[in-house]
């Protein structure tokens, strides 16, 4: 990726933030030596008029380096926000073009991490950048001309300093940032600590075990107080440390430059002038090793950025042969697919996969978790490339299709599923946003779930909050089932949608299946038997590969498998 | 169809997560545990938006210093140590800079001999060197006490608040996210930490300062005090003005931070979805105005968060400048010495920035002491009610369990249990069956007193569970809740939580029982393996199954098994069903379950419907009254 970017349509911002920072600089390195005018010719000739003019120039000095340093702060903050927010908006339209197998790469938390926090600490960090990536090395710069230029010789004495510095500093970040990297991986530790005791309250409660979670606690508190204090210990140490080194600077000078001024071959004003420079220099060194830890941190962030903007796109529909192809009658096709998530790993999710389904069927696919139903039909709507053989709908390659119909003429309830903040109403238009509440009052019919909504004081218009967490788990997978309904798919699948639903609920929805989508396919993955039953197919699953395939019937006399688990759920029933 | 952006941030804003990150005024690059990114999980969503912590003043200012106080108090002898290393630190600068006076004075002058000048300037370095050395020593030890007084105030907060959420009813929990309580910790807890590490003593340091300058000042020439002192009210009007407008702009940026990360964290979570749905090019708008509002408003935020140093610090070289000019006026004049100068200019250039650093702490004083004090409210709350004076306490509990005529409602006035009556004898097995939401779980609840009920009674061996020690009680049920939790740890250390003195041999045991130790010693450390994040490198079967080991191990006499096999599938729970007869022998039992085959065995079963039980008896009894029972079992009706 190219950060010039981010930076190209903001440059005059990153050209004039710096620059408006020289001023300030020119600025802070001038006043010293036109004090020192004001000694050495002022008060020297008891120059009044002089020394008032000299005055003068330092006040419109002192409101000039103002203006560069508010400017400075203008330009800074209008070059680093804008870079953090064109940043941001790529960042996040790259993920939304994130195929599943990229998602499944990153955790959710690492990603909003990424936009969030990096992006935050690369604004902040672009902001200092301009502020005082030539401030810092500019005064350093400047004072240490003008303080050789005074008197080159007692100059000499910053040849000894400036390096013990340096190393004192170099030191001192060493021990100290892998004491502050272990303060936060504590503080981690602690809240992690935290969050699961409460998250599991009712577990300590039940079990009597809350002095055991105080002991536990408290042990995760010590520890960070220990490193919180060996970490703070460093700082507490580095402050006095600098002042020292600062303060024996400044004796030297003292003591070198003052015999100079005894000796009378440097006037006062340059001896007071230089003192000042010296401590112009050592700031600006301290301000540099600043500069230098943040800019690890930012490089970190920056590195996950570009992880996220670097990613390569497994899939897309740039070189499909039917772009325009819609998803007409329903049918699809298997042939001989093999899949794997991990792509050098043995153990294919898929193994030589076959399969016909026909329009308008209504098949159902059992088996136990994790031998690959779900990945099984990840497949149809191109959720994730096979890697041998073919995936056809309507005896096209859905790699042929592109992605935006296809996925248009696939409606799929996931397994996890997710309502986002909004209205009802909002919710279900994401099937199809253009949908009368007539139809969005259908679809939701459809799903059983117009009864519960209508029972809301505020009915569709009822608010969801993040994730849909204010609804029941049943209800959430109803209001997803019809989300998916307002889409008319040509093939819905339902990937163990109606686990949270009641047998009953369930039946009713399956009942209006059979009405409303009478010539979509409708593929159901299940644990309860009753609930593909009645298919047309039935398919049996097992380790990746199919075992079975046939209506009820068929497989209860031929499938061992399918039998199993018919026993395990229905025996009592036969008893009775 | 893209939302508004106005409906946008109303959505997402309730959400705002806080302090996810830094960048505001006053929270420079400073010490102070993190403060940074990455600040752990959690990262506080809920109500207490970031604006609120910035500007929330306390109610209650007085009282929340005083028990911030009693924190520390405890240290006074230190604390007094502190103060004077302060002094000292602040005498050791002021002093330090004064020797300049007389050094640069003698040096320049001519009337003395040169040997002279150079022994004096010798002997002043000498002192100068001694001066520097006490204040940089008081400043070490004032910082090094300080912390550790502070951070032991914090650990003491800290534990004190963990231990008091331990103990609070459930009735508290349920009405807290864990994010609000995380933020307690994270947010709240931190800035307190802050306050005590850096607020309070740059303040007192400031002041101390002040006074200092102020007073070597006036020693040293008090007309040219005087242009000082014409600054101060500058300096502070410049600076509030300054702090209120980042402030106010600070809380803009914040909210529209909450929204855009509240969109962010949800959008990508439900990425799947926006995937199955084409819905990118949505998401991708409604983020840009989201993304563009937050543009306008960190641009404001971050230019007056920037302005306050280039102001203040050149409105104090404007003050230089003036001293400069006027103390040199006076030198040629005759009427002030070259030495003095070089002081007074030193100290006027110096001046504004304790002014500046106490107005920063203001801001961060204020909003710990919000923090503080939305700690101790919770420290405040009433624990779970003590055991009364005669509590009963038998050697063992049989199990013999009785509700008579109980109500319950989580909620005064609505009613979810309504006049429950039923008994277990020792080692029965009582099933539950009925719609979600029927009250199943709830009576469970009641039976270990998550909740105390509102009339009625329970009673266990004929004692009434209010008047037996709640921890005696709850000892002796066993739980398999329907939210499986695991703790980070070793399956192993997850199984003994059941019983913490139990021998490896006995959680292998318990393992077999609950058949989860075929799936164990097939895992990567078998025993020994570490779970983490709850769990979520396991299977929800498998997490169950640990869940019932950990009940299994534990020796009480009443086991309550909630839904504790519906993510194990069918065929796996057959083969479980042996262990779980083996444990539920002698045990008094009550399940809950969707499935009806998993209840059909046991002693009585409860059908409940709206709080109430509509039928009672067993499987065969409840099939020949062809009541409710009989509908769902035979599927002519089914569980809504």
């Amino acid at each position: 990726m190219k950060w010039s970017k981010y930076v190209r349509p903001y440059w005059k911002y990153f050209v004039l933030g710096p620059l408006c920072m020289i001023v300030e600089v020119l600025g802070e390195v001038l006043m010293p030596l036109w004090y020192s005018r004001i000694l050495n010719i002022g008060v020297e000739n008891h120059d009044v008029g002089f020394i008032a003019l000299t005055c003068l120039l330092m006040i419109l000095t002192a409101l000039l380096m103002m203006g560069g340093g508010v400017g400075g702060a203008w330009f800074g903050s209008k070059a680093a926000v804008n870079f953090a927010a064109d940043l941001r908006r790529d960042v996040y339209a790259k993920v939304q073009q994130f195929s599943f197998a990229n998602i499944d790469k990153y955790s959710t938390g690492s990603l909003v991490t990424r936009l969030t926090n990096d992006v935050t600490q690369l604004m902040n960090f672009v902001n200092m950048l301009l502020r005082m990536f030539l401030r810092a090395p500019g005064m350093m710069i400047g004072a240490l001309i003008a303080a050789i230029a005074l008197n080159a010789e007692l100059a000499r004495v910053l040849a000894v300093t400036i390096p013990v510095i340096a190393l004192v500093e170099f030191l001192i970040i060493r021990v100290g940032f892998p004491r502050f990297t272990a303060m936060q991986q504590r503080m981690d530790h602690l809240n992690s600590t935290i969050q699961e005791s409460l998250t599991n309250i009712r577990v300590v409660k039940s079990f009597v075990r809350e002095k055991h979670e105080d002991e536990k606690f408290a042990r995760a508190n010590q520890d960070l107080k220990d490193a919180a204090m060996r970490a703070l210990g460093v700082v507490i140490f580095m402050l006095p440390m600098m002042m020292l080194l600062m303060n024996l600077t400044s004796v030297a000078v003292i003591w070198f430059g003052g015999r100079h001024v005894i000796a009378g071959d440097m006037p006062l004003g340059d001896f007071n002038a230089f003192i000042t420079y010296i401590t112009q220099i050592l700031v600006s060194l301290m301000m540099m090793s600043m500069l230098f830890m943040n800019s690890s941190r930012a490089l970190a962030s920056s590195k996950r950025i570009r992880e996220v903007m670097e990613e390569k796109l497994d899939l897309s529909d740039a070189g499909a042969a039917h772009k325009d192809a819609r998803v007409a009658r329903g049918d699809v096709e298997f042939k001989h697919v093999t899949f794997r998530y991990y792509k050098n790993s043995e153990n294919a999710v898929l193994r030589d996969v076959s399969l016909t389904i026909n329009g308008g069927e209504t098949v159902g696919i059992i088996g136990s978790t994790g031998c690959g139903k779900t990945t099984l039909v990840s497949m149809i709507p191109r959720l994730y490339d096979v890697d041998e053989g073919q995936v056809l709908v309507d005896g096209i390659d859905v790699r042929d299709y592109s992605l935006y119909h296809l996925r248009e003429g696939v409606g799929m309830v996931l397994q996890k599923n997710v309502l986002f903040s909004g209205t009802i109403a909002e919710n279900l238009r994401w099937g199809d946003e253009n949908a009368t509440d007539a139809e969005m009052i259908a679809a939701a019919k459809s799903a059983q779930a117009d009864g519960f909504i209508r029972g809301f004081a505020d009915g569709y218009d009822r608010e969801l909050e993040q994730g849909g967490v204010n609804v029941s788990g049943g209800q959430r997978q109803r209001l997803c089932i019809a989300r998916a309904l307002l889409k008319h798919p040509k093939i819905l699948i339902l990937d163990d949608s109606t686990s949270a639903v009641d047998t009953a609920t369930e039946a009713a929805i399956r009942e209006s299946f059979k009405n409303e989508l009478r010539d979509s396919t409708k593929i159901i993955i299940a644990q309860r038997i009753t609930s593909v039953m009645e298919a047309d197919k039935i398919i049996v699953m097992d380790d990746g590969a199919i075992t079975g395939i046939g209506t009820h019937d068929e497989l209860l006399k031929s499938n061992t498998a399918y039998q199993e688990i018919y026993h395990s759920q229905v025996d009592g029933k036969e008893a009775a | 169809m893209a939302r508004s952006l106005e409906n946008l941030q109303k959505q997402y804003n309730s959400a705002a997560s806080a302090g996810a990150m830094g960048g505001g005024p006053g929270r420079g690059p400073n010490f102070g545990p993190g403060r940074g990114p990455g600040r752990g999980p959690g990262s506080g969503r809920g109500p207490m938006a970031a604006t609120n912590s910035f500007q929330g003043k306390p109610a209650d200012t007085k009282g929340t210093i005083v028990r911030i106080f009693s924190y520390v108090g405890k240290y006074w002898k230190r604390l007094i140590l502190v103060l004077l290393c302060m002094l000292l630190s602040t005498a050791g600068s002021l002093a330090g800079g004064y020797l300049l006076r007389p050094i640069v004075n003698h040096i320049a002058d001519a009337a003395t001999p040169a040997a002279e000048r150079v022994a004096y300037l010798g002997g002043m370095l000498g002192v100068l060197v001694g001066v520097y050395l006490i204040g940089i020593g008081g400043t070490y030890l004032q910082s090094r006490l300080m912390i550790g007084v502070s951070r032991t105030a914090i650990q003491n907060i800290r534990d004190d608040l963990f231990t008091k959420l331990e103990r609070l009813p459930l009735k508290f929990h349920d009405n807290q996210t864990t994010g609000e309580l995380m933020s307690r910790f994270t947010n709240d807890v931190d800035n307190i930490g802050l306050m005590l590490d850096q607020s309070l003593m740059s303040m007192f340091s400031g002041i101390i300062n002040i006074i200092g300058t102020l007073t070597m000042m006036v020693i040293t020439n008090i007309w040219l005090t005087l242009i000082t002192l014409v600054f101060i009210p500058l300096f502070i009007f410049s600076s509030r003005f300054i702090i209120g407008k980042s402030r106010k702009y600070y809380a803009a940026q914040q909210a529209a931070l909450g929204a855009a990360n509240g969109y962010i964290e949800e959008s990508v979570a439900g990425q799947k979805v926006v995937k199955v749905f084409n819905h990118e090019a949505d998401c991708v708008e409604e983020f840009g105005l989201l993304n563009g509002d937050l543009r306008m408003k960190q641009m404001k935020a971050m230019f007056f968060g920037g302005i306050m140093g280039p102001i203040m610090g050149n409105m104090s070289q404007v003050s230089y400048a003036l001293t400069a000019g006027i103390g040199g006026a006076l030198c040629a004049l005759g009427r002030f010495d070259v030495g003095g100068l070089a002081i007074f200019v030193n100290y006027s250039r110096q001046f504004a920035r304790p002014i500046n650093e106490i107005s920063q702490q203001v801001a961060t004083l204020f909003s710990a002491l919000a923090g503080a004090e939305r700690v101790f409210a919770v420290m405040d709350k009433d624990p779970e009610a003590p055991d009364p004076e005669d509590v009963q306490r038998p050697e063992r509990l049989r199990g013999h369990v009785v509700l008579d005529d109980v109500s319950f409602g989580y909620v005064p006035g609505r009613t979810v249990l309504k006049h429950i009556s039923l008994y277990a004898r020792p080692g029965q097995k009582i099933a539950f069956v009925g719609s979600t939401g029927a009250g199943k779980t709830t009576i469970t609840n009641l039976l270990n007193r998550f909740y105390d009920i509102d009339s009625g009674r329970i009673t266990i061996d004929d004692i009434d569970i209010q008047k037996l020690p709640r921890d005696f009680l709850r000892q002796n049920i066993a739980m398999v809740l329907q939210d499986t939790h695991l703790f980070t740890g070793t399956v192993m250390e997850n199984i003994r939580y059941g019983r913490l003195d139990a021998t490896d041999a006995e959680v292998v045991a318990a393992a077999k029982m609950a058949s989860a130790d075929s799936f164990i010693r097939r895992l990567s450390d078998g025993y020994n393996t570490v779970i983490e994040g709850d769990g979520a490198n396991l299977s929800q079967g498998q997490r169950q199954l640990l869940n019932i080991a950990r009940a299994a191990i534990s020796h009480a006499p009443i086991l309550v098994l909630d839904e504790a096999t519906s993510s194990v599938d069918t065929r796996t729970e057959r083969h479980i069903e042996r262990g779980m007869d083996r444990l539920m022998q002698d045990r008094t039992t009550f399940v809950i379950a969707h499935r009806l085959s998993t209840v059909r065995n046991a002693n009585a079963i409860m059908v409940l419907e709206n709080g109430e039980i509509i039928e009672r008896g067993s499987h065969d009894d409840l099939l020949a009254m062809k009541g409710r029972y009989y509908e769902l079992y035979t599927g002519k009706s089914e569980l809504t």
